[in-house]
C-alpha cells in the first residue's frame, strides 16, 4: 500500500509542475542528454498510480479467486474449486450465455446499421451537417437514465400501441418476457451507440480517395458494386476495430440491463457483469465472483484475439 | 478535419491495438484530402428522406421525456405520445428538490472539470514522455503496460477496488477523479503518442539549443500543439465522467457524494409511484450535456472524426 500513498502525492503536484514549467525560467538542466530525468519524473506518477489502481486490484482480484473470501473477515485458500464449481452454476452458465448472443447480435446490428448511415450520410444528401448532428445525439446521453425512458416505452407505450393497433403479440411487455427481454435490452444498446460508430465510419469514408469512385462511375459500376468492390474494402481497417471494440462493449454490459430489466425475469437478463457485481457486492460470493471475473477476463481477451485474428485474414485476402 | 489525416495511417483512437489494421498500401491513400462538400450534383431526394425518418428515432425517447415531463400522473396512460393537455411545471421543482439535483449536478460538475483538466494535463505529458523514448525498451514497454489494459474488463477489478479505495478514504469525488483520471491513460495515451509522434523532432530541437528544458519545451511547444487531440481527448472523457454510472456505483458510499446518474438509480424506487417527476429528473440529468453538445456540436462531431481519422 506505499506505493499508493507516494503515488497519489505525486498527482496533487502534477498541476504546480505544469505551472513551474511553463512560468519559472528554463533551469537549463535538462539541456544535455535530452533531458532523460524529466522524462523520467513525467512518466513515474502516472506509473505508480496505474499499478496502483488498475494492476494492483487485477492482481488482489486474480489472488482472491483462489479463496473462499465472502469480501470481508476470515478467508482460506480453496486451490482451484471456485473454478470447478463456475463450469457446473447453471446461473454462470446462463450469464454467459446470455451476454455472448445479446453483445453478437448488438455488435452485428450497430455495425450493419452505423455502416449504412454513414453511407449514406457521405452521399448526396440535403441537410447533411444537421442529420450528421442529430445521429450523434445518443452518445451524449448517459445510458442509465435514457434507459430508464426506454423502460417506460417498452413498459407500457409500446403495449398501448399494439393494442390499439391490434397485434395480439405485442401487448405484454416484452421486457416481463423471459425469452424476449434481451431484445429490449439490444434496442437501447444499439440506439446509443450507433451515433459514435457512425462518426467512426464517417471518418473511415472520408479516407477514399474521390478518384476512385469517378472511375468506377466511368465504368459504369452501380452503387451497390461501387460499395461492395472501392468503399468497404478501403474501409475494411475501421471496420475491424470497430467490430472489435463494439463487442468487447457490449460483453461488459451493465448500465443497460440496470435500466430495463435489473437482470430479470428471474435471472433471464442477467449479464456476466451484473452476476459478478451482484454475487460480489450484494450475495457474499467475492472469492467465487472474482474466479467469475478472471475467467470473464479471459474470455474477452478470447473473443479480441479471434476477432482480430479472422477480420485480419479476410483483410489480407481483400 | 482534412490537415489530420497528413499522420497517415498511425493508430486509430478507440483501437487498442497495433494499427495492422489500417496499414500496409491504403497508407499512402489515406493522405488524401476528404471528399466532402467536393461532390457536385443535385442531392438525392430520397435518401434524404430515408435518413431524415431514421433520424426521427433518435428524437422519439426524447420526445417522449418531455412530454412525459410536463404531465400530470391523471394524463398518464394509453401510448404516452400524446401532447399533454395541462402542463405541470411543478414536476421539475419536485423533481429538483426530491433528488437534491443542485448537489448531485454540483458534484458532477466537479468530478467532470476536475478528471478533463488533469486527464489533460497528465494524460498528454506521459504519453510526450513515452513517445520521445519509444526506442528505449522501459518506455515501450510502458506504451504496452497501458495499452494493454484495455483489455482487462472492469469486472476484475470493481470488488476489489471498491475495498481499495474505501480503505483509503477515496469512496468520494477526489477518488473518482483520480480513478477516471488513471483509467482513462490506457485510451489516450495512445491517441496523444500517435498524435505527437507526427509532430517533427526539429521543433523540439530548436528550443533546447536556446536551453530550454524538457519540461519547458512540453508546456510551451508541444502541449500547444496538441490542442486538436486535446479536443478530441477531453470530448471523450467528458462525456465519460459525467454518464458513468458503474464506477460511482462501486466507488461512492456517500450519497452526498453521488453524481447525477448514480442519483437517477438511488431514487428509482421512489419515483416508480410518479412518472412524470421522474422523467423531469431524467431531462434535468441529461439537459446540461445536451446543451453544451447543441453549442459546441460541429466542434465535438470534427474532435472525434479527427482522432479516429489519427
Amino acid at each position: 500500500m506505499s506505493t499508493t500513498t507516494g503515488g497519489s502525492t505525486a498527482v496533487g503536484q502534477t498541476p504546480d509542475r505544469s505551472r513551474g514549467g511553463a512560468g519559472a525560467p528554463p533551469s537549463g538542466r535538462g539541456t544535455r542528454g535530452r533531458g532523460s530525468r524529466a522524462y523520467l519524473w513525467m512518466v513515474l506518477p502516472a506509473f505508480l498510480l496505474f499499478f496502483a489502481f488498475h494492476t494492483f486490484p487485477v492482481l488482489q482480484g486474480v489472488f482472491f479467486s483462489f479463496t473462499d473470501s465472502p469480501g470481508y473477515g476470515e478467508w482460506g485458500f480453496v486451490g482451484l474449486s471456485n473454478y470447478t464449481a463456475l463450469f457446473t452454476d447453471p446461473r454462470i452458465g446462463h450469464a454467459y450465455l446470455f451476454t455472448a448472443q445479446f453483445a453478437v447480435v448488438a455488435t452485428i446490428l450497430t455495425n450493419v446499421l452505423a455502416l449504412a448511415i454513414a453511407v449514406g450520410l457521405n452521399g448526396k444528401i440535403k441537410f447533411r451537417t444537421t442529420l450528421r448532428a442529430v445521429y450523434f445525439i445518443p452518445y451524449v446521453l448517459a445510458i442509465l437514465v435514457v434507459g430508464y425512458v426506454f423502460q417506460y416505452l417498452f413498459t407500457f407505450s409500446i403495449p398501448a400501441m399494439a393494442e390499439a393497433l391490434g397485434v395480439e403479440a405485442l401487448t405484454t411487455s416484452i421486457l416481463a418476457d423471459e425469452s424476449w427481454a434481451w431484445v429490449a435490452i439490444v434496442v437501447l444498446a444499439v440506439w446509443q451507440s450507433t451515433a459514435f460508430s457512425i462518426v467512426l465510419y464517417l471518418a473511415g469514408l472520408q479516407t477514399v480517395p474521390a478518384e476512385l469512385y469517378e472511375a468506377a462511375s466511368l465504368d459504369g459500376a452501380s452503387a451497390a458494386r461501387r460499395f461492395r468492390s472501392i468503399t468497404f474494402p478501403m474501409i475494411f481497417g475501421f471496420f475491424t476495430i470497430n467490430m472489435v471494440l463494439s463487442l468487447k462493449g457490449f460483453l461488459q454490459v451493465f448500465d443497460h440491463i440496470f435500466a430495463l430489466t435489473a437482470g430479470g425475469p428471474g435471472t433471464a437478463t442477467e449479464s456476466v457483469g451484473v452476476l459478478i457485481y451482484r454475487g460480489g457486492f450484494q450475495g457474499g460470493e467475492y472469492g467465487y465472483q472474482l474466479a467469475n471475473a478472471v475467467l470473464f477476463m479471459i474470455v474477452i481477451i478470447a473473443f479480441a484475439v479471434f476477432q482480430l485474428r479472422v477480420l485480419q485474414g479476410r483483410e489480407e485476402q481483400a | 478535419m482534412s490537415t489530420q489525416t497528413i499522420g497517415g495511417a498511425g493508430p486509430r483512437p478507440g483501437a487498442g491495438l497495433p494499427p495492422e489494421g489500417t496499414d500496409g498500401p491504403r497508407r499512402s491513400l489515406l493522405r488524401r484530402r476528404p471528399r466532402e462538400g467536393e461532390d457536385a450534383g443535385p442531392a438525392n431526394p430520397w435518401l434524404t428522406a430515408l435518413l431524415v425518418v431514421l433520424a426521427l428515432t433518435v428524437f422519439v425517447p426524447l420526445y417522449f421525456a418531455v412530454v412525459t415531463a410536463l404531465k400530470t400522473p391523471a394524463q398518464l396512460g394509453g401510448t404516452g405520445f400524446g401532447l399533454p393537455t395541462e402542463i405541470r411545471w411543478a414536476n421539475f421543482s419536485d423533481a429538483w428538490r426530491l433528488t437534491d439535483f443542485p448537489r448531485a449536478a454540483l458534484n458532477s460538475a466537479v468530478i467532470t472539470a476536475g478528471t478533463l483538466v488533469l486527464t489533460l494535463l497528465t494524460n498528454s505529458m506521459v504519453a510526450y514522455a513515452i513517445s520521445r523514448n519509444m526506442h528505449r525498451r522501459g518506455y515501450k514497454a510502458l506504451f504496452f503496460y497501458f495499452i494493454s489494459a484495455l483489455f482487462v474488463p472492469f469486472p476484475i477489478l470493481m470488488l476489489p477496488i471498491a475495498k481499495q479505495t474505501a480503505i483509503l478514504g477515496l469512496d468520494n469525488q477526489v477518488g473518482l477523479i483520480l480513478l477516471y483520471t488513471v483509467y482513462g491513460l490506457s485510451f489516450n495515451v495512445f491517441v496523444y503518442v500517435a498524435y505527437i509522434r507526427s509532430i517533427p523532432i526539429e521543433l523540439e530541437e530548436a528550443a533546447r539549443m536556446d536551453g530550454a528544458s524538457t519540461w519547458t519545451v512540453f508546456w510551451r511547444i508541444i502541449f500547444p500543439l496538441l490542442s486538436p487531440m486535446n479536443a478530441t481527448v477531453g470530448i471523450i472523457t467528458c462525456v465519460w465522467a459525467w454518464n458513468d454510472f458503474l464506477l460511482p456505483l462501486v466507488i461512492v458510499s456517500d450519497p452526498g457524494a453521488a453524481t447525477l446518474p448514480l442519483q437517477q438509480y438511488v431514487f428509482q424506487s421512489q419515483f416508480s409511484q410518479n412518472y412524470p417527476v421522474a422523467f423531469a429528473s431524467y431531462l434535468m440529468a441529461m439537459l446540461p450535456l445536451l446543451v453544451v453538445y447543441a453549442v459546441a456540436q460541429r466542434w465535438v462531431i470534427s474532435g472525434v472524426t479527427r482522432g479516429s481519422v489519427k
